[in-house]
């Protein structure tokens, strides 16, 4: 049976929700151990051991790993891999981030972004943007592995008892050193996780418009709120709200694209949504071809008597 | 400084691609290919490091079929400074492709090396990633802002959460996203240029470098179609059918 190391994504004081899918992905392979590196993340290595299917956690505890540095969290992975046979890291910008490194470091291929295991050589994903499904086998000894964390159910949060082993750091490699983060404040559910999304596009006009139409809409549906690129790139709002390629890749139950035309780049990050609806007032929008309702309007008069309505 | 710029020859972003009916891939027999959008903006960050007269050299690498040599010219109009072109007609996958930029790293010595955070057409995002490890150097992935200091770069990374800047010893690798920069168009004199300046043509085997694929894709598919939606009349409608999906 394999034994696979996956990757807890936390802030050092809870454990981020990516990682449960990345557990549920993992468990398809065998044996599953977590590591939570950071820097006074005891409490996250306790919520690590209690989620369902987890055979143990490894907790290592040093400056080193409090930002989660590629250049120090790598050797450490490489370590661990010398008892693992396969490293799984969601598809965050984290696991993105680390991921390639520990796979160059061990010399094998990394699989990005997986959307299933047929096997435990074989999976799936997307390419080209989501407009075709590869399968791939990869011949390494060792996986390193990706998981789209809308492609698989969340393990369980409760339930597991899993045995804690602290691990020895392997050091500051000196090569890089974390300077400072801005992170955009949002009251609103997380864009990846949440259940509703509401998103606005370039017929918003101006960031003064999208707050005053997309914001109460999205409140009232307690839905967070999205984004086109067209909408980010003219400075309507911060670019961690952008679904797509190149953003964020989302799955809600319900997606409300209003505004939004539907480029190839944008379709790739939300047409694996459960329903999709598009307000537009072009009724040849791309968008249209993907969603399961769609009204066609000005946006500035629908949407106020939406939110009105509901 | 140097700086090293591996661009990719690509799909054109505009282009709806088509899966092959026998599920061997994406067909790419007369469809307009283009350089990475996120190698240009890569391009770009390093022409205007020479601007500000922080980069002396500007390198464009590509590595694949012969006609990347187009792409490889249009880096040069933009206004790199010389290319290298390794061919190889099989496709080379990132860990290769990493493999070969780290032998041209060692030989070239660049103080950076720029890369596109992903190419549209594997949607990979690892070369980068894997340069990083295979030099020992310090990686700043999706890079919004590249600021350089003396015997480092502040990098300005956009993560999931919103922003946040490392600080990399150099040399050290930067892959860029897209809010980096706008990439400047080629004017038609420099294209001119552009065909004049030099370019070395080499081969896998010059830098003794395996690229045999690691991956073997059995299977290329369509993704699931979505079946065709109704379209409402009026925003009660609406309202009606948010109800029904129980989220109103």
């Amino acid at each position: 049976m394999m034994k696979t190391l996956v990757w807890v994504e936390h802030d050092n004081a809870s454990l981020k929700d990516a990682t449960l899918a990345a557990v549920t992905a993992a468990g398809k392979l065998g044996e599953v151990h977590l590591l939570v590196a950071g820097k006074g993340c005891a409490s996250v290595g306790e919520q690590a051991a209690k989620i369902a299917g987890v055979a143990k956690v490894h907790v290592v505890d040093d400056a080193a790993y409090e930002h989660g540095l590629a250049e120090n969290v790598a050797p450490l992975i490489v370590d661990l891999m010398g008892h693992h046979d396969a490293f799984v890291a969601p598809a965050t910008t984290t696991g993105k981030n680390i991921a390639p490194r520990v796979a160059a470091l061990l010399d094998v291929m990394q699989i990005s972004d997986i959307l299933s295991v047929e096997s435990e050589d074989t999976f799936t994903r997307p390419i080209y943007a989501g407009n075709a499904i590869a399968t791939v086998k990869s011949s390494d000894a060792k996986k390193v592995i990706t998981v789209r964390g809308t492609a698989f159910d969340k393990a369980a949060t409760e339930g597991g008892s899993a045995a804690i082993e602290q691990v020895s750091a392997t050091g500051d490699k000196g090569l890089s050193s974390f300077v400072g983060a801005e992170i955009a404040k949002n009251e609103r559910p997380e864009l990846t996780s949440a259940r509703i999304i509401v998103s606005g596009g370039r017929a918003l006009k101006d960031s003064e418009t999208f707050q005053q139409y997309i914001i109460p809409l999205a409140d009232k549906l307690g839905a967070a709120v999205g984004a086109s690129r067209a909408a980010v790139d003219a400075g309507y709002v911060p670019n961690d709200y952008q679904v797509g390629q190149t953003g964020k890749i989302v799955a809600p139950e319900v997606y409300i694209a209003v505004g939004i035309s539907g480029a190839i780049q944008h379709l790739a990050g939300m047409k694996d949504s459960k329903t999709i609806i598009a307000i537009n007032k072009d009724e040849d929008a791309p968008i249209f071809q993907v969603a399961d309702i769609g009204l066609v309007g000005d946006l500035f008069k629908i949407v106020p008597e939406l939110t009105g309505k509901l | 400084m140097k700086i090293l710029v591996p661009v990719k020859r690509v799909i054109d972003y505009n282009v709806k691609p088509r899966v092959k009916m026998d599920g061997t891939g994406v067909d790419l027999a007369n469809v307009k290919m283009s350089m990475n959008p996120f190698d240009e903006i890569a391009v770009e960050e390093a022409i205007r490091l020479k601007e500000k007269g922080v980069a002396t050299e500007i390198i464009a690498i590509s590595i694949g079929e012969a006609k990347a040599q187009e792409t490889l010219r249009t880096a040069l109009a933009m206004g790199a400074d010389r290319a290298i072109l390794i061919t190889s007609e099989t496709e080379v996958e990132p860990l290769g492709v990493a493999k070969l930029l780290a032998k041209v790293v060692e030989e070239e010595q660049p103080g950076l090396v720029i890369l596109g955070k992903q190419a549209i057409d594997d949607d990979s995002n690892q070369t980068g990633q894997m340069l990083a490890a295979l030099t020992g150097r310090p990686q700043g992935t999706f890079a919004s802002k590249v600021e350089l200091e003396g015997d480092s770069v502040n990098v300005t990374r956009e993560v999931d959460g919103g922003l946040e800047t490392v600080k990399l010893a150099l040399p050290a690798i930067v892959t860029t996203d897209l809010r980096l920069n706008e990439p400047r168009y080629a004017s038609l004199p420099n294209i001119m240029k552009a065909k004049s300046k030099p370019m070395a043509q080499k081969t896998p085997a010059d830098y003794g470098v395996d690229i045999t694929a690691r991956l073997s894709t059995l299977k290329v598919s369509e993704p699931p179609k979505r079946e065709a939606g109704i379209k409402v009349a009026d925003v009660d409608e609406l309202v009606g059918k948010l109800k029904a999906l129980g989220v109103a």
